[in-house]
């Protein structure tokens, strides 16, 4: 059963990844993802908008998808909604396994996933106040359907 | 029926969300963005080009021949940009 949090919050990283090998010996490697805010054409700030209730239900259901390929130890998504500033983080996927190609698969897996089937919304905030909703992209749609 | 809309469809339309009683010949998620198009000028111009939008009936993303109902909870919301 993988962990799931959508949150304003900042996440610790690496509290997480030492949660998913606490006490436990047969995690052969973790995988991670961290999405982090560009600051592209002088943008200011990231606002995150999600669909509470439907956003953790679909994340929960790509965890348990990748749990049914992947033989995984643990699995931990954290996904932040709210204003973002450029270097902060985003999303964390954390994905443990007896062994590395599981866990690497898996997380890729679920960030791909993630991006294309959890309602989550991006509006750039720029300088002077311009802002501008981001548009999906066709290549995450490709990177989603070649697993 | 509860209708939910988010991201630059909420500020089209104006508000978050709305309960709507739409008529027995709204059936399915296709219908209901014709009927809801007509509502206002704001709505009319969210759902201007519904190949813009997806929709997500009781949670569940939707396609446009996807049924709806009295109780149901339906949003729409342009493609998703999260991760």
């Amino acid at each position: 059963m993988a962990k799931v949090l959508v949150q304003q919050a900042p996440f610790d990283a690496g509290a997480e990844t030492a949660a998913l090998t606490a006490g436990r010996t047969d995690v052969g490697g973790v995988a991670s993802f961290l999405g982090v805010c560009r600051s592209d054409d002088g943008l200011d700030a990231m606002v995150l908008e999600h669909y509470p209730g439907m956003t953790e239900r679909a994340i929960e259901r790509i965890a348990a998808e990748a749990e049914g390929r992947w033989p995984l130890t643990g699995c931990t998504v954290i996904h932040r909604v709210g204003r973002i500033l450029p270097g902060e983080p985003i999303v964390l996927v954390l994905t443990a396994s007896s062994h590395r190609a599981a866990a690497l698969e898996s997380c890729a897996f679920l960030i791909d996933w993630l991006k294309t089937r959890a309602p989550f919304w991006k509006r750039e905030e720029f300088a002077g106040g311009t802002e501008r909703w981001v548009e999906a992209r066709a290549e995450d749609d490709a990177a989603a359907a070649r697993w | 029926m509860r209708v939910l809309y988010f991201a630059w469809v909420r500020q089209k339309v104006g508000i978050a969300e709305e309960d709507v009683a739409p008529p027995a010949e709204v059936r399915d998620v296709a219908t209901l963005v014709a009927w809801l198009a007509a509502r206002s000028p704001g709505h009319a111009a969210a759902f201007a080009d519904p190949k813009q939008l997806r929709a997500a009936v009781n949670q569940d993303f939707a396609t446009p021949d996807h049924p709806v109902a009295a109780n149901d909870e339906v949003a729409f919301f342009p493609p998703v940009t999260g991760g």
